[in-house]
């Protein structure tokens, strides 16, 4: 699955986007921001607090524990400060 | 007539006036049109700023935007409605975004420009960076902007 970044957490990660396979294990939004905090430093402190971060499967925000299973894009960011 | 929602995402500043005549045109059923332009201040938390840059996630702004404007659509009597939001780099005094709402009577028009904008503030996945003589940092989101969006939830 597509995973994008945005704002300070695209910063830490060190990417914009990138193509991922999680494993079996990881089923929830909330699981996939756990795991990827484990891959290295920048992820690790892009998740530190993963309380505040914000997210979205193909386009719709969702909650931490939505499912992942069938999710062509996924998008992690913090909060939004448009308007 | 003219679909009656219309949501632009662009880099571009806005023509006010010629947004609302679009709004308005032709039409003989619109008795007010209240409209919210917000701008870029010259300060951020006490601090001068130069400018914010807009960083965006095109595929999701729009449909995001035009979610929330469909939801005033159905909770106002609104005849029009127009929401442009700008990316990219934006300098002090220049405008951000601009919301028009149009109705038959001021009322509908008033809360549902209020709506939108608090929807925006929190749910439009935009992320404002400052731009300053010491360098830059992430605009953060405020708890206040929170407060506002909850206000209109239905119990």
């Amino acid at each position: 699955m597509k995973i994008k970044y945005f704002a300070w957490v695209r910063e830490r990660v060190g990417k914009a986007e990138e193509t991922i396979e999680p494993p079996a294990s990881v089923r929830t939004v909330g699981e996939l921001i756990g795991w990827l905090s484990g891959l290295d430093e920048g992820y690790a402190h892009a998740f530190e607090n993963p309380q505040v971060i914000r997210a979205a499967i193909d386009h719709a925000h969702v909650r931490p524990d939505v499912a992942i299973a069938g999710a062509r894009e996924i998008a992690l960011f913090p909060p939004m400060t448009g308007g | 007539m003219a679909n009656p929602i219309k949501v632009h995402i662009q880099e571009a500043d806005f023509d006010i006036s010629g947004e609302i005549a679009a709004l308005t045109q032709g039409r003989d059923d619109i008795g007010a049109v209240v409209s919210f332009i917000g701008i870029c201040r010259g300060r951020e938390a006490d601090r001068p700023i130069a400018a914010l840059v807009l960083e965006h996630y095109p595929e999701m702004a729009e449909a995001e935007i035009t979610r929330h404007a469909e939801t005033a659509f159905s909770r106002w009597p609104l005849t029009g409605l127009t929401v442009i939001h700008r990316h990219g780099r934006i300098a002090v005094g220049e405008n951000i975004v601009l919301v028009l709402t149009a109705s038959s009577h001021r009322e509908a028009a008033f809360q549902a420009a209020e709506f939108l904008m608090d929807y925006l503030k929190t749910n439009a996945p935009f992320w404002k960076r400052e731009e300053s003589a010491t360098g830059g940092a992430w605009v953060e989101a405020r708890a206040e902007d929170d407060d506002a969006t909850a206000r209109w939830m239905k119990p």
